[in-house]
């Protein structure tokens, strides 16, 4: 691409606040949306997308929260549960789904089967989208917007945008640790020696995530309730021009507790050509809770660089 | 009498085909020798000639043969999971097991008569997801992911007009099918995209001192003492550390056995028991088939004087992995 295309291509870019992953207390979550608001982001997605137990955010709440930080300006959507096991979990995504004031990112094909012909939806990324095919499919029942699987990398994602369907959005996970697998097991709960049932909500004590260690001391995972996620934080900072070149319209910025401002600032420098990559990524590393990392972008190992 | 669910076995070749049908299987699932399925392992799985014998010999003996094209393919290869596709269409097969939703609309358009299964790699959990498939593609069964408890599996069974497929035996995956990528994390590898997970070209054995350290990529997956038996190493089964307790911090080296639960999947509407190990040896499908199909002839006859066999669960625990065996998610407190 010209290099002037190229950078009216970076400056259209639009910055999102992903979901929340973590059991945070409820002060501290209404907390974290009222500075949102303030933000340089555009698009904020809302709910508790892990586990329907963490029941201090309900969804009146987040649609309260959604009220303000629509009229401070952002796209509000609203993310549903990843894994949907019981009557009552599908109760609250049909709930959440027929809210009649959000757009809804799907993030389970039950979700899928409310949404599809009804309403616009994003598909995120726990949604299996690895093909230009499946994207048609899905673009055909309503989908405005896709999150590619965090293990695709970089020259599939450039194959898919060749063919995306018209009027389809690509927002790639641009910033955080991942979200690498979802369980029925509680590992946090089972880490405490407590039962998924009676698990005393321990998650709230990991405000990013509980750490997993090899037996050599590395840093390797993140246990966060029924998710695991990685130690390493994934980092597109350096890649926002290649990602632009793709036709990438949304960069997601995983909540982490501390310095998301500061974060989503560098983030927001770096779309607005106010600094380098370079500059960027030594700002970023100290405010991260782990390592950058972008193997999967590149093709690689997930927590390779 | 209650209706006897159908015994799925695991085909990773041609002789564990042939060991599944002559042990009482009613239907057999296989895949072709390329990364199109979730068994991606060198020397298994089947070419075009051994699939045409395989398919003759279990319809010979009434056994049904279900082919899996459950891994999802990226752009480049398209071309290669659509001809698995077209491959198992023309074979004649009774059902394709797949994942992917452009695949699934692919064999809808190109081969409208071919019987669609929904793979534990679809990873559809709950009936809204399962009717989803349904009513857009039609599919006829869908295998669920092994995280739901019994009553959450009636729950989906009686809301759906989709048959039911559960796990009764074999491996464990810990984590819900088609949303794990720990193994692309360290390996570059997936369930999703390869078809495998800990891929055994990343592992790697070392003696250290007077411990056999197991590697997965330079993740250190555990230390074996010796004379300590070490199973394959999956990577969410390696003992690590957290908060300094060490141990197996996601899960122990289990199967899964819910051969105790039998007569109530069958109660409860289960169509199909399916049995994992397509990586295994016609040994081992000999056994469990033959074990599974006298503990459904038994449960179908008298369903409430249903007792576990003596010999039953011991044959099963020697094939199964690290010797122990676990009800997994379809008990609580395994949560």
């Amino acid at each position: 691409m010209h290099a002037g295309r190229l950078r009216a291509a970076v400056a259209l870019m639009k910055l999102a606040l992903g979901p929340l992953l973590y059991f945070w207390p409820r002060a501290r979550v209404l907390d974290f949306y009222a500075c949102a608001e303030r933000w340089p982001v555009d698009i904020v997605y809302l709910g508790e997308v892990v586990c329907a137990r963490r029941r201090e955010v309900r969804l009146r709440d987040w649609l309260d929260i959604g009220e303000r930080l629509a009229a401070a300006g952002k796209e509000v959507v609203l993310s549903t549960q990843a894994v949907l096991e019981s009557e009552a979990d599908l109760r609250a995504l049909r709930a959440l789904v027929r809210n009649g004031r959000f757009g809804v990112e799907a993030n389970d094909m039950g979700a899928v089967r409310l949404l599809a012909g009804h309403a616009h939806f994003v598909a995120g990324p726990h949604i299996n989208l690895y093909n230009p095919q499946a994207l048609r499919v899905l673009a055909a029942l309503g989908m405005k917007r896709w999150v590619p699987p965090l293990e695709l990398a970089r020259s599939a994602l450039a194959d898919m945008q060749n063919e995306r369907p018209l009027g389809v959005e690509t927002e790639a996970f641009a910033l955080g640790r991942m979200p690498l697998a979802f369980s029925a097991r509680c590992f946090t709960a089972r880490h405490h020696g407590l039962r998924k049932d009676d698990c005393g909500l321990r998650c709230r004590d990991d405000p990013d995530g509980l750490p997993l260690r090899t037996q050599e001391g590395m840093s390797f995972l993140v246990l966060n309730g029924i998710q695991t996620q990685s130690a390493a934080v994934c980092s597109l900072a350096g890649q926002i021009e290649a990602a632009a070149a793709l036709g990438v319209d949304v960069l997601r910025l995983s909540p982490q507790s501390a310095h998301m401002e500061e974060v989503i600032e560098w983030f927001r420098a770096r779309i607005d050509g106010r600094c380098s990559a370079a500059q960027a990524d030594a700002a970023l590393a100290p405010l991260l809770p782990g390592p950058m990392v972008a193997g999967y972008w590149h093709g690689r190992a997930g927590m390779h660089a | 009498m209650t209706a006897a669910p159908a015994l799925v076995c695991p085909a990773g070749s041609l002789p564990a085909l042939k060991a599944a049908v002559d042990n009482g299987a009613d239907a057999v699932y296989l895949g072709f020798r390329d990364a199109t399925n979730a068994r991606n392992f060198a020397g298994l799985n089947f070419d075009e000639a051994a699939a045409r014998t395989g398919i003759r010999y279990a319809h010979a003996r009434g056994a049904a043969v279900l082919v899996a094209i459950n891994t999802y393919p990226r752009p480049g290869a398209w071309t290669d999971w659509i001809r698995a596709v077209d491959r198992a269409a023309a074979l004649g097969v009774d059902a394709a097991i797949l994942a992917d939703l452009g695949l699934m609309q692919y064999a809808c358009d190109a081969h409208p008569g071919l019987r669609l299964h929904l793979s534990v790699q679809g990873s559809a959990t709950n009936h809204e997801a399962i009717n989803f498939y349904f009513r857009q593609f039609g599919v006829r069964r869908a295998v669920l992911p092994r995280v739901l408890s019994l009553a959450q599996v009636e729950n989906v069974v009686r809301n759906t007009p989709v048959e039911i497929e559960v796990f009764g035996f074999g491996s464990l995956c810990v984590m819900v099918e088609g949303r794990c990528t720990l193994s692309s994390y360290v390996t570059g590898e997936s369930p999703n995209t390869a078809g495998v997970c800990s891929p055994p070209r990343a592992v790697r054995m070392q003696q250290a001192g007077d411990s056999m350290e197991v590697r997965l990529g330079e993740v250190l997956l555990d230390r074996f003492a010796t004379g300590e038996q070490a199973g394959y190493p999956t990577l969410c089964k390696g003992r690590f550390e957290v908060a300094g307790e060490h141990g197996y911090a996601l899960e122990e080296p289990v199967s899964l056995n819910a051969l105790a639960l039998l007569p109530e999947l069958m109660r409860i509407g289960v169509k199909a028991v399916k049995i994992e190990g397509r990586q295994r040896s016609p040994a081992y499908v000999a056994t469990v088939t033959r074990v599974w199909r006298e503990a459904i002839d038994a449960c179908t006859r008298d369903p409430s004087g249903f007792r576990i066999g003596p010999r039953w669960n011991a044959e099963l625990s020697r094939q199964s992995e690290g010797r122990q065996c676990t009800l997994g998610a379809y008990e609580r407190p395994w949560r």
